[in-house]
This record gives structure tokens, sequence and C-alpha cells, in this order.
């Protein structure tokens, strides 16, 4: 299935009544996806770059498969890729130059592994930031300030070949790293087979359940002004 | 048992004590993690406490404490089955979602439906308010495979120091 650009992106517990103007979403028909870890809302377009760990829970030694030690190992390995590019540091969960957040992370831990995914705010349109809501839950850096005073576009701190070939080579010090077709990333080795059925759990959300949110804020919003 | 500090641990950063109202279960230990005598526990940081022909299942004081502020709990349908080490519920804290595995298997009879509304109980009080779901074991031999207090604590202490 191809998507439109932008699309927005939810963590599995966000609620679109309270993260998105749905107003708007609807009005534009902008594609809305829950994904199935945790973590805030995105919006991304076809600049996005998406980087996506996915290890056996032993795979990187003296890194315990709980959020905090994860994250905190994803922040080292990213300094490896910025260095000497931009003042980078990992700003309680997220990535940022200085104080502006050019990367958000999410993650989720099974038994036996874990993921830790990043989408990289390569470049983006003023006006999609409009789709979103100022999140109740904040990290305390973000100062209450909107978007566009929050956030900053990776393409004016390094070329994006840099960022690929940088990102490959600070993970070749944890892993052997070698090119695979997207294909064979999507749908695995063909020699290896499975009896597990896997069963997607990252959704596209519907322009009724979207349409249903948005009735209720309206609701709500009518039902205050006539208690006052 | 001698104390060890734990050199990877957060040193509670988030300040909780289970001890905030009078445990029913008297606290084995008080290293950095409470574990409470007269529980059965997981390798993946689950208690139970068989209780007749039910079994009362949540996460350790451990597992709060290494998976930070608790946000969001799913948690399954009453009549759902649940099978020992398979996941059973969603734990979602900081940017993370992670799986909860059932110590036992059997028919899931209750769920904590404060969760919804306060999951942080789940790191306020772990092995109290913060319980997860009942389950009518299928096989409740199944609990000898779990590990004792003891075990369990030092479990946790070897875990923590090879990382």
């Amino acid at each position: 299935m191809e998507l439109q650009s932008p699309a927005i992106v939810m963590g599995v517990s966000g609620k679109p009544a309270e993260l998105l103007e749905l107003k708007l979403v609807l009005g534009d028909h902008v594609p809305v996806i829950k994904r199935f870890t945790g973590g805030g809302t995105v919006i991304v377009d076809e600049g996005t770059i998406f980087v996506t760990l996915v290890c056996n829970k032993d795979a990187v030694p003296q890194v315990q498969p709980y959020p905090r030690p994860i994250m905190s190992w994803s922040g080292t390995l990213y300094d490896e890729v910025f260095r000497g590019i931009a003042d980078f540091q990992l700003r309680e969960n997220d990535y940022v130059f200085g104080n502006r957040k050019f990367g958000g992370n999410a993650q989720s831990i099974t038994k036996n592994r874990w993921i830790h995914h990043t989408s990289f705010l390569w470049d983006y349109e003023d006006r999609n930031m409009d789709y979103l809501k100022l999140p109740s839950r904040a990290p305390e850096y973000r100062s209450a300030r909107d978007h566009t005073e929050f956030v900053c576009r990776m393409r004016e701190y390094m070329q994006r070949p840099a960022f690929v070939d940088r990102t490959i080579k600070a993970l070749e010090a944890y892993f052997s790293v070698q090119p695979v077709s997207s294909e064979a990333a999507v749908n695995g080795d063909p020699q290896t087979t499975t009896t597990t059925e896997f069963i997607p759990s990252t959704r596209l959300v519907s322009e009724k359940e979207l349409e249903d949110a948005f009735a209720s804020t309206t609701f709500e919003r009518m039902a205050h002004t006539v208690r006052i | 048992m001698a104390l060890r500090i734990w050199a990877s641990s957060t040193a509670n950063a988030l300040g909780l004590s289970v001890a905030s109202k009078a445990p029913a279960l008297a606290p084995l230990s008080r290293c950095f993690s409470s574990v409470l005598d007269g529980l059965k526990y997981a390798k993946s940081h689950e208690w139970v406490k068989h209780e007749g022909s039910v079994a009362l299942v949540g996460i350790t004081d451990h597992a709060q404490d290494h998976l930070g502020e608790v946000v969001f709990v799913e948690l399954p349908e009453v009549g759902a089955a649940v099978s020992q080490g398979g996941s059973f519920a969603n734990i979602e804290s900081v940017k993370a979602t992670s799986d909860v595995n059932s110590p036992v298997s059997g028919e899931v009879v209750e769920v904590n439906d404060k969760l919804g509304e306060a999951p942080g109980l789940v790191n306020s009080s772990p092995y109290e308010d913060g319980w997860m779901i009942k389950v009518k074991p299928s096989n409740p031999s199944e609990l000898e495979s779990l590990m004792g207090p003891k075990d369990y604590t030092k479990f946790c202490e070897e875990e923590d120091a090879a990382h």
C-alpha cells in the first residue's frame, strides 16, 4: 500500500483527539498510522529517514533490554555518527542539535529481542506541523516551545549520503554489516522456515475513527460552553 | 545477605517506595528493589501469588524500576487464555512498550481496571495495587519451575552485575 505524503505516525497509546488537530487532518485527508512501539507523534514525509535497529536481547554486550539502557546506548552510537558535525546529544529521549530536536525515538521490548527506531527529520514544511497539537506530555527541555521553535532540519547540518555512511560505520563497531535488498529485509531469508504467523499490529487509523474522535471533542467543547 | 551497589542501576531515580503503606507480605530484602516473601518469580521479572484456585500476577519492583514511569497498560480481556512464558500484556513507559509474560498458564478471570486511569500504580505499588491479572491456573505444577524470593534476588543481582 502506498500512502500519500505527509502522513502522521502515532505511538501505541496515542489518542487522536489529544494529539492531532483533527479538523485539519480530516479536511486534508492526512493518513494517520498507529505503530506498535511507544512514544509520541510525528509527521513523516518523503524526506524522512528511518533507522530501525532490531536486536536479540543479548546482542549488545553491557546493554540490558530495558528502555533507558537501550536509549543511552543509541546515544553513544549516534555520538559517533555526528562527531565533528554538530552539537549533537541525546537529550531526555530525543536526538538534538543544541536544544532543537531532529530525531524522535521509540522502542518495543519483548522477552527475547528489542527494537529501537528513529525517525530523522530531514526536512519539513512548516505547515505540516499545524496538524499536531502541543502534546500534554512533553520533555522538560522543550519548555513549551511550539513545533517550529522546537525542531530543526537535519539537511542543514549534513549531506544525506554522509549520514548513511557514518551510521553504517558506527554500527560496524558493534555488528558485521552487509547490504540486503529491501525485499529481503521485509520478507526475510527464504531459506529460513518459520512456523510463526506474523500478524502486524501497526495499522492505519480509519477516517471513521478520526471523525468519531473529532465529534467527541466537539461535543465536549459544546457541553463545556453550555455549563458556563 | 550483603547489600551490593549496582553500578548500572539508576539509583531508584523515580524515588518510589513499595513500602508507602504497610505491605501485606514481608519484604525479604531491601537492596535496591524489593522482593517479597510468599511469591514466586519468573526470569522475565513477573511475580505470581497463588491463592487457592486463583493466581495473582504482576511485575516486580526490579522490573518497574528498570522500565521507568509507566504511562499506559494494555491488559487482556477476561476469559483470555494465557500460557506460561507467553506475553499477555503491554506496558508503555518512556518511549517503549514492553511485553509482560505470564508466569503460569490458565484463564484470565479478572483484570485490574484501575490501571486504565492510574497506570502509575505499577510503579508505586507493584506487588499490591499495581497487580495486573488474576488467572485460574490450568497447571498449578508450573509454579514449581519458578524462582523463590532468594533465588530471584540473586538472579536480579547477577543480571545487573553482568551489565
